[in-house]
């Protein structure tokens, strides 16, 4: 009862934040709604909400009923239909239900890469050492894991080459997580520069990696590898056409799981998060501060890199430039939504994983563009960040301390 | 002005701050309320000076009624607060630094006067002996001054009631002694001058009367002229406490901290101590007394492996140092209080439990093989906690949600949680009550009975002469002289502080 009570009490602000952006991205719709709102004086149900029937269809139109159009769309796009799930599943037909529930298992397959990423922010930030390399990370394991499959084609048994591909992929971006703690432990370089510049530089790799004919696609003029799907695919969860969803977001849970255990069950995890906090008072309880910097980083990228290695041998298939895309920053934000907690993290990631999918399809159906989603989690963050905000526009109680904290604090009067 | 105080209450959550309190103050009086940590001084000042609003309750100026809404209000009545924590901008010189929130203008674009506002700064010092250079600038200023300049800028403001909130805790004993002559010169000139503090020295001192509070109400009044400082410190505590904890002689054994020519650089790579010899031996305790920068932070680091000294010898029973981790000299059985508790002895964020365990968790019980024993730690630390009396709502509360003093007794609780013998405590009761004073000094001394090695590190001179069996006073990085017994005496420490050498001690 009392962890319900203390989840519920670290939720309600993200929680809020969530209803807030979503709310705050409505009030975007109605106004941007030009034309509908040039009705509001001559047919203001027309201008702000209309439901019609066109062709036997049921058509909502109107300011308002933008609103519900893109936020509909957004659901089916990131949950699918549960009517159609469900006729599905009763006829059996598998081609119907890999179309059911297709929306779904997308969802997952964004949240997969989210979550490694997310991890991996969160360990570092925890350590008090600001990652922002973790798409440079990812790249430089997608990019092992390629060479890695690419090399080992033919020679060794499949099974073998996955497993080899992913441990390259961890390592090569522990690596390069490494680099940055190393500078920063050694020489004070600050890894917020570092880290940045190990992105670009990760890129340029990347780019030129994919420059040699081993690597390259056959025939492709542009710098794409080759399919790897031929040669090692992570095993699908549910075997079914066009469903893309594999074992790697098992892994990603099993990683949430590994780095909660790792930051609150291990002597490891209480030095980086005593070094994060309070970097003297570890140094004073005899920590090694430079070792928890490097241990931090290089565990930081090695998920990142993880991540990246199952993107490039599961779900995506292929290494390209733009893999990971704006993943590394996302991760960022998550992370601080999730309060730099692993289970949060996961819960973090299947939301913007489902408003990333979900967006897809709104930008289809409803002529709402995806940068919307963009903005609904800028603001997200924005709340966060700003949680006198969230509770004053909710009335949420400021979370008092408890009365025998009160009496015991050290001005006698209470913190206001 | 005459100022009274008449039932005042506040609550906050959970707390009755006020309860009923009841003050006067004459004019040209100094009325010095004593109080512990938490005992509601802070939030009846804050009351008088407008930042709450109290539930019940009036303020009486001069017999009339005042309702003050907002800390302008306060101001404008007459009330002026110095607080604890300065409020000065540091970039400003001393001018503006007053000045500001209360500028004279001199044209209707909103120039600022400055020759009017320089003029009557120099005045107001000039009036009440309040020495300061009106243009240096704030962040070039001591302490000591600093604090000058908040008292001009409430004179300033023509305050006739003036709170000073703890105003001697950042000051060395010589500019205490300082701020005396201004609060006795404000006195006499009509100043009503209200003096929080919990150090029963200085209301002796300085005050014409005293109100004791002690949660949330008046614990009594007393006369300087007649109050003991026992008296004194029963009415703050509710019970009869030792102002000096009672010891036997020591019994001094084997030597066990031997320092032979230290010499250690401080961060600036200046040599900050500068040749020490000291042995401190089992079952004894040897303090050193100073004022703070004269070495013996950077002599502390150097035994407790944080910096390396310069050259020298330092061994911990017969082990050589110099070249040890924290985490070696800590091996050796060697707690560490360190001077500053919330910066480097405790790690706010984090619990009671996890803070219990900051230097030894790498060790059985709490863990093996690098994982946690939860069970083990959990157990330990809930001793602890009931051992050292550590008043917390549970082993899961954060450190820095604990007061002052349960906050060092989490620090004195995880250090003497192992078997130690030497103990290393610097400045262990800054900041802290009667009560946890007493308690600390107590702890120390059972560790000393037991057989440790004790070397306190105090810039209270109380505080050396309370639990000292030796007195090593160090000035400019050079223990200058070693008082015991009858040779330990105020005087004595104070001219060896100031740099004097002392005929009868003896330089080891």
């Amino acid at each position: 009862m009392n962890r319900l009570k203390a989840f519920l009490r670290r939720a309600a602000v993200p929680a809020l934040s969530v209803v807030t952006a979503l709310l705050v991205g409505a009030i975007v719709i109605v106004l941007t709604d030009f034309e509908a709102l040039a009705k509001i004086g001559s047919d203001p149900a027309r201008a702000l909400f209309w439901v019609e029937t066109v062709n036997g269809k049921t058509v909502i139109s109107g300011a308002l009923g933008g609103v519900v159009n893109a936020y509909g769309a957004m659901l089916s796009g990131a949950f699918g239909d549960p009517g159609r799930i469900i006729t599905a599943l009763q006829t059996g037909k598998e081609r119907d239900i890999a179309t059911a529930i297709r929306p779904l298992t997308e969802t997952l397959v964004a949240t997969m890469p989210l979550i490694f990423t997310g991890l991996a922010v969160a360990i570092s930030f925890r350590a008090g050492m600001f990652n922002i390399g973790g798409g440079g990370q990812l790249m430089i394991g997608a990019l092992g894991a390629t060479i890695t499959a690419i090399m080992l084609a033919g020679q060794v048994p499949s099974p073998v080459i996955l497993i080899a591909a992913l441990t390259v992929a961890t390592l090569a971006g522990g690596f390069w997580g490494f680099i940055p703690g190393f500078l920063k432990a050694r020489t004070g370089a600050h890894e917020v520069i570092t880290t940045i510049m190990l992105n670009y530089i990760a890129a340029l790799v990347v780019f030129f990696a994919l420059r040699s004919p081993t690597l390259r696609a056959a025939g492709s003029t542009s710098p794409v590898s080759k399919n790897l799907s031929p040669i090692v695919d992570v095993p699908n969860i549910i075997n079914l056409p066009n469903i893309r969803l594999d074992y790697g977001f098992v892994v990603a849970l099993l990683m949430a799981v590994a780095v909660s255990w790792l930051l609150f069950r291990t002597t490891k995890g209480f030095e980086l998060r005593a070094s994060g906090f309070n970097l003297t008072a570890a140094r004073y309880a005899g920590m090694s501060a430079g070792g928890s910097m490097m241990l931090a980083m290089a565990l930081s990228g090695a998920l990142a890199g993880m991540g990246g290695g199952f993107m490039v041998i599961g779900t995506v298939g292929q290494l390209t430039l733009d893999l990971s895309g704006s993943i590394g920053f996302t991760a960022i934000a998550l992370a601080l939504l999730a309060g730099l907690r692993p289970s949060g993290v996961v819960m973090a990631a299947l939301l913007f994983g489902a408003l990333t999918n979900g967006g897809k399809l709104m930008g289809v159906q409803s002529g709402i563009p995806f940068d919307l989603l963009v903005f609904i989690m800028a603001l997200v963050i924005m709340f966060v960040a700003a949680p006198g905000l969230i509770r004053s526009i909710w009335r949420v109680k400021v979370a008092k301390p408890a009365p025998e904290i009160a009496a015991v604090t050290p001005t006698g009067a209470p913190t206001v | 002005m005459r100022l009274e105080l008449r039932d005042i209450s506040k609550r906050f959550p959970g707390v009755l701050a006020n309860d009923k309190i009841s003050i006067s103050a004459d004019r040209g009086k100094v009325l010095g309320m004593l109080g512990e940590n938490g005992a509601g001084k802070t939030t009846l000042m804050n009351i008088l000076s407008g930042l709450y609003k109290p539930d019940s309750g009036q303020i009486f100026i001069d017999g009339e009624e005042r309702v003050f809404n907002d800390p302008v209000g306060a101001i404008q009545a007459g009330v002026g607060m110095v607080h604890q924590h300065f409020m000065l901008v540091p970039v400003f010189d001393v001018v503006e630094a007053v000045a500001l929130g209360a500028e004279t203008v001199k044209d209707a674009v909103g120039t600022f006067d400055r020759a009017a506002a320089r003029k009557r700064i120099v005045e107001l010092s000039e009036q009440y002996k309040l020495d300061v250079d009106p243009d240096a600038k704030i962040q070039s200023l001591p302490v000591g001054v600093r604090q000058r300049v908040e008292i001009i800028k409430a004179l300033y403001r023509h305050s006739d009631i003036l709170v000073l909130d703890e105003p001697s805790a950042v000051l060395t004993p010589y500019e205490t002694e300082e701020l005396y002559t201004i609060i006795r010169s404000l006195a006499a000139s009509g100043t009503t001058v209200i003096f929080i503090t919990h150090k029963l020295n200085e209301v002796l001192e300085v005050a014409d009367d005293i109100v004791v509070l002690r949660r949330g109400r008046v614990a009594g009044k007393a006369d300087p002229k007649t109050a003991t400082r026992q008296q004194l410190a029963n009415m703050m505590v509710g019970r009869d406490v030792e102002l000096i904890v009672p010891k036997g002689p020591a019994k001094p054994g084997e030597v066990v901290l031997h320092l032979e020519q230290v010499f250690v650089r401080d961060d600036r790579l200046e040599m900050a101590v500068n040749g020490v010899d000291l042995d401190v031996r089992a079952g004894e305790i040897v303090a050193i007394a100073g004022v703070q920068g004269n070495g013996q932070t950077e002599l502390v680091e150097a035994i407790t492996g944080l910096r390396s000294a310069d050259s020298g010898s330092i061994t911990i029973g017969g082990r050589h140092v110099e070249k040890s981790s924290p985490r070696g000299v800590s091996d050796l059985g060697v707690a560490h209080i360190p001077e500053d508790r919330g910066r480097d002895g405790l790690i706010n964020p984090m619990t009671v439990a996890e803070n219990y365990i900051l230097d030894s968790y790498h060790k059985a019980p709490y863990s093996k093989n690098g994982v946690f024993d939860l069970k083990a730690v959990r157990e330990r630390a809930a001793q602890g906690v009931k051992d050292f009396d550590i008043r917390t709502p549970s082993i899961d509360t954060t450190a820095g949600s604990l007061s002052g003093g349960n906050q060092q007794k989490v620090v004195v609780a995880r250090e003497f949680s192992v078997p130690v013998q030497l103990v290393i405590a610097a400045q262990p009761t800054r900041g802290l009550d009667v009560g946890s004073i007493e308690y600390i000094h107590r702890r120390l001394v059972e560790q000393r009975d037991a057989g440790a090695a004790i070397l306190i590190v105090s810039t209270e001179l109380d505080e050396v002469l309370a639990v000292g069996d030796r007195i090593a006073v160090m000035f400019d990085g050079r223990i200058v002289g070693i008082l015991t017994g009858d040779d330990a005496t105020y005087e004595n420490l104070g001219l060896l502080m100031g740099g004097a050498s002392f005929g009868g001690g003896v330089a080891a």
